[in-house]
């Protein structure tokens, strides 16, 4: 266990060295395969895990993945890579939701009672990996043409995503008061993900990469919350590391364009709800 | 609260700051790539998964996990490559 806790320390090391050197032309290439080598060796060491006794899944899992990621990553267009990072992106906040999901379905069949912090958790990492997953692909389809480029918006949108927060804390609530309940775990998953694609589609084509950017940072923020839901420091280090640097990227990309995070994402309702309505 | 969470509570606040401070001033061409590396990074929930799909006893986990680790395997190995087809161009 020493030995692999000391994997994650380097794997640790060289995601942030990796993602500082992605900072400047002269290093960048250099960096992403940095954190290449750190994310081989963390794989590598959580192979070597003790509660890792069935290998036959996760190395199905890892070679069909694998086999996958080359072939798009090779005969994706150039052209298309925004939309390609969303996609990816999309995926790895689905990861992290099934990862808290899954301990939550494993600690409800042991039948022991689950402790109040890990409910919180695994409801904060599905939701935040929901919202990632639906919000990346609402993201990828108005960048690929699949849904349209312009803002979509219909009447009281606001009180409604307001009315689906709150549906989610009741649920939460409920769970969290009696974890006994797997529909009620599954309604709070679907009302992430309407508000994950809610999240997304008011947003004018032309501010995508912001909210890519957004959404590859609330990526992170789920890992994260993966991260305690399995006990892992290496995926807490990892995951807050990109939701931090994705938070700043999102803003100087902002600057870049003259905006703000707010005028991007609320941008549809910046004349204020009179002129909304009017 | 016992003195592990208190711990990881610890490393997920630096690692914050760290995350924070690592990224300044990025020239705009560089803004998608680093996106996509950050990205390829997240997709560290890899290992989560992979937790849970080896561990699980209970059928559904082991279900959910191993398609989570599929998942976050085609994030990690597509965006590791697709970030360094980005930075070919940057080559002289």
């Amino acid at each position: 266990p020493t030995g692999i806790q000391l994997s994650y320390l380097l794997a640790v090391a060289l995601f942030i060295l990796g993602l500082k050197k992605l900072g400047s032309p002269a290093t960048a290439r250099g960096g992403n395969t940095l954190a290449a080598v750190g994310m081989l060796i963390a794989v590598v060491a959580t192979l070597l895990d003790l509660r890792v006794i069935d290998y036959q899944f996760v190395l199905a899992g890892i070679a069909i993945g694998s086999a996958i990621g080359v072939v798009i990553a090779r005969t994706v267009a150039m052209t298309a890579m925004p939309q390609m990072v969303a996609f990816l992106n999309g995926l790895g906040g689905a990861a992290s939701a099934l990862v808290a999901v899954g301990e939550f379905w494993r600690l409800l069949g042991n039948g022991e009672p689950i402790a109040i912090g890990t409910s919180v958790v695994v409801l904060f990492g599905t939701f935040i990996g929901t919202v990632t997953l639906t919000g990346s692909f609402i993201a990828m389809g108005k960048l690929q043409g699949f849904i349209t480029g312009k803002p979509v918006r219909f009447p009281l949108q606001q009180p409604f995503n307001v009315l689906l927060v709150v549906g989610f804390l009741i649920c939460s609530g409920f769970l969290i008061a009696d974890v006994q309940v797997r529909a009620v775990f599954l309604g709070a998953i679907a009302i992430a993900a309407v508000l994950g694609a809610l999240f997304a589609l008011p947003i004018g084509g032309g501010d995508m990469p912001v909210v890519i950017s957004l959404l590859n940072s609330l990526s992170g923020v789920a890992a994260s919350a993966a991260g305690f839901v399995v006990d892992n420091n290496m995926l807490i280090v990892a995951g807050a590391l990109v939701g931090a640097s994705g938070l700043i990227l999102t803003e100087i990309m902002c600057k870049g364009m003259n905006r703000t995070l707010t005028s991007v994402l609320f941008g549809a309702f910046g004349g204020g709800a009179g002129a909304g309505a009017g | 609260m016992d003195t592990a969470l208190i711990a990881s509570l610890f490393v997920l606040l630096l690692a914050t700051f760290v995350g924070f401070e690592v990224i300044n001033k990025v020239p705009p061409t560089l803004h998608t790539p680093l996106m996509s590396g950050a990205n390829a990074i997240s997709g560290i929930t890899v290992i989560g998964a992979v937790l849970i799909a080896g561990a699980g006893n209970e059928t559904t986990t082991i279900v959910l996990g191993t398609i989570a680790v599929a998942l976050a395997t085609v994030n990690v190995v597509g965006g590791f490559l697709v970030t360094d087809r980005m930075l070919q161009m940057f080559k002289k």
